[in-house]
């Protein structure tokens, strides 16, 4: 056996800490780097076909394509009543409705578009991109499926429901329900109903 | 290891003398308490094993009895399965208190899905509606019987109870005859068969989530749900304990339960525990949650939780 002398000593356990500081290092660098893979993969940043899988059929929209009628009517930015076919839509029109018009939303140029506030363009089947832009944390519980309705298999196909479907844009409120019945009190639990 | 084998094999075999003795004596028994015109299938019923100990072709002669025996009284062809457990599966349930409205939606849809009986009444949820200023999370303090005309009312908040589906189910513990136990999916049943009626899990439950059949259940021909599970929603005689399996003959095929369908709002989530994608998991990962009565230490998996905060709404 290989005598050592007092510095060799030293040494050997010197190397040694410096050796487990490096590979607690590295596996370190390999978990942080493994994060940052989690991180690309965040679900949050798959497109938002992937997370959704399938959407549910979207509102039928009536009065589609715009442009039918628009193309041939002068644009109005002003704030007014509307006459036919819209006429019942400034009445119900609350949405931010103080600080807001219809072409916040609806591009004035070309009726078949919405429009973002940066001005960029996008298609009435991807309105929720709209909404994305002001209720910025709720799209994000709603892409992951929690500020939303799935129905269909928990194990196999799904169907995301459409913001639209549950808020209409132009009055968003949730709509109040009637609830259905309650239960029966327990004195009155058994209801005779013959004789 | 063999001294285990051993008593096993001695259990086994006083088991089977003791459970031969006692077919006897019920046997002698029977001769006087059965109908005369009692069939094959009734003296069946009567000497049936427990649901666990059944083999293949016992329980599949029992459920095309069972499919015979509905599809008569009901007047349409029904399908009884028992179909078991998902491989590496353990559900689990969370339900938005925040989006919950309170219009009873899952209510109703249960009660079609799980051909409960209409009369006397059985609902296996209870909405339990909460004043927003007072102190909750005690079911006396609630209000299960609100019938405004339009539901969210202002300053209430609702919470859905159903059966949370304990980890620690004191309900399994105190059944007296071993009629109700935890599947390996996580789900808790009853077997209607081997139910005595004597309501201790009744008692034990701290979440009122279960349900007797005071009387013989009735449900309407048109209404009856074809599509049935022996461990769920098949019509159950009266004097049983009954209670959520979380729509057991769904989910165990992979769809959702029927209240998740239904829900207007989206507020109830299922999934699988142990998938890291799964509805539910989403929820667990990212948001605080909370179980009824945790106290108690009955670790349900069934999870509350508010992703909308308490704040001033518009209007
Ligand atoms: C049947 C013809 C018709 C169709 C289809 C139609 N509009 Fe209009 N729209 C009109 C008329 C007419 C007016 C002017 C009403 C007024 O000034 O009283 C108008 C006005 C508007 C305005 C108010 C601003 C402006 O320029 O006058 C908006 C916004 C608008 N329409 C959006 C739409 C959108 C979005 C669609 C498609 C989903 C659509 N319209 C489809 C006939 C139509
Ligand atoms: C918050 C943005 C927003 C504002 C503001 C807005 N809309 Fe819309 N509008 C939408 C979206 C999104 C849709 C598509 C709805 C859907 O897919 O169900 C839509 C749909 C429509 C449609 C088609 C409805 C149908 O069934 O065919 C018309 C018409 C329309 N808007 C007119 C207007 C008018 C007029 C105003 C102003 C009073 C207005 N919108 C204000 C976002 C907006
Ligand atoms: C430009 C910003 C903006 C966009 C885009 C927008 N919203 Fe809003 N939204 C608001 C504001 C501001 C309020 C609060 C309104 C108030 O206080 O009356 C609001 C309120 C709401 C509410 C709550 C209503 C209530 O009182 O409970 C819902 C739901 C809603 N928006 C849905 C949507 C949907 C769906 C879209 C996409 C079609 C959308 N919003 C797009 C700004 C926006
Ligand atoms: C399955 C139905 C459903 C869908 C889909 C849905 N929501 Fe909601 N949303 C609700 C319910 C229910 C509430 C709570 C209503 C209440 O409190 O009365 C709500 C509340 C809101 C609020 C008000 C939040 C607050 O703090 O009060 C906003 C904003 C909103 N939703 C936006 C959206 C947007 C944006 C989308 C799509 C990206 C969307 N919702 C999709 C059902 C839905």
């Amino acid at each position: 056996m290989a005598q050592f002398n007092w510095y060799q000593r030293i040494l050997f356990s010197v190397m040694l800490c410096v050796a487990a500081a490096a590979v607690v290092f590295v596996s370190s660098g390999d978990i942080l780097a493994a994060e940052g893979m989690a991180q690309e993969e965040n679900i949050l940043d798959r497109p938002l076909e992937e997370i959704v899988g399938q959407l549910a059929p979207q509102n039928q929209l009536t009065l589609f394509p715009c442009s039918d009628c628009h193309n041939d009517l002068p644009p109005n930015p002003k704030k007014r009543e509307l006459g036919e076919p819209h006429n019942e839509l400034p009445g119900i029109f609350k949405h931010d409705a103080k600080n807001r018009w219809c072409l916040d939303c609806h591009d004035m140029r070309n009726r078949d578009k919405l429009r973002l506030l940066n001005g960029a363009l996008v298609d009435f089947k991807e309105y929720y991109r709209l909404c994305e832009q002001c209720h910025g944390r709720i799209y994000r519980e709603w892409k992951v499926g929690v500020h939303n309705k799935i129905t269909g298999h928990w194990k196999g196909e799904k169907q995301y429901w459409h913001c639209a479907k549950c808020h209409n844009p132009h009055d968003p409120v949730f709509k109040p329900q009637k609830p259905a019945p309650p239960p029966r009190k327990p004195t009155e639990i058994y209801i005779k109903t013959k004789k | 290891m063999s001294e285990n084998k051993n008593t096993e094999h001695r259990a086994q075999k006083t088991d089977i003398t003791r459970r031969k003795f006692l077919a006897g004596l019920a046997a002698c028994a029977s001769a006087l308490s059965l109908p005369l015109n009692a069939d094959a299938s009734m003296l069946e019923e009567y000497f049936r094993q427990h649901f666990k100990r059944l083999d293949k072709d016992e329980l599949n002669t029992i459920l095309k009895n069972l499919e015979k025996e509905f599809s008569q009284k009901y007047e349409k062809a029904v399908t009884v399965k028992a179909t078991p457990a998902m491989e590496d599966v353990l559900f689990g349930y969370t339900l938005d208190v925040s989006r919950c409205i309170g219009c009873r939606k899952c209510v109703y849809a249960c009660i079609k899905e799980n051909n409960q009986s209409r009369n006397p009444q059985i609902h296996w949820i209870k909405d339990l509606e909460f004043k927003r200023d007072e102190k909750w999370f005690h079911f006396k303090d609630s209000e299960p019987y609100y019938d405004p005309p339009e539901v969210p009312q202002k300053g209430r908040f609702y919470l859905p109870v159903q059966c949370q589906q304990c980890k620690n189910p004191p309900c399994v513990k105190v059944c007296p005859v071993k009629a109700t136990w935890q599947e390996p999916d996580g789900i808790v049943v009853v077997d209607y068969n081997w139910c005595i009626g004597c309501r201790y899990c009744m008692a034990a439950c701290p979440y009122e989530a279960r349900r007797f059949n005071w009387g013989k259940p009735d449900i309407p021909k048109e209404e009856l749900n074809p599509n049935m599970h022996y461990l769920g929603n098949r019509p159950r005689p009266k004097g049983v304990v009954e209670k959520c399996t979380w729509c057991i003959q769904r989910t165990r095929e992979g769809r959702y339960p029927a209240c998740i369908e239904i829900c207007p709002t989206g507020a109830r989530k299922f999934g699988n525990l142990l998938d890291p994608e799964s509805d539910v998991r989403q929820v667990l990962d990212n948001f605080r949650v909370f179980r009824l009565k945790e106290d108690l230490g009955t670790n349900p998996k069934f999870f509350y939780f508010f992703s909308l905060g308490t704040h001033i709404k518009a209007k």
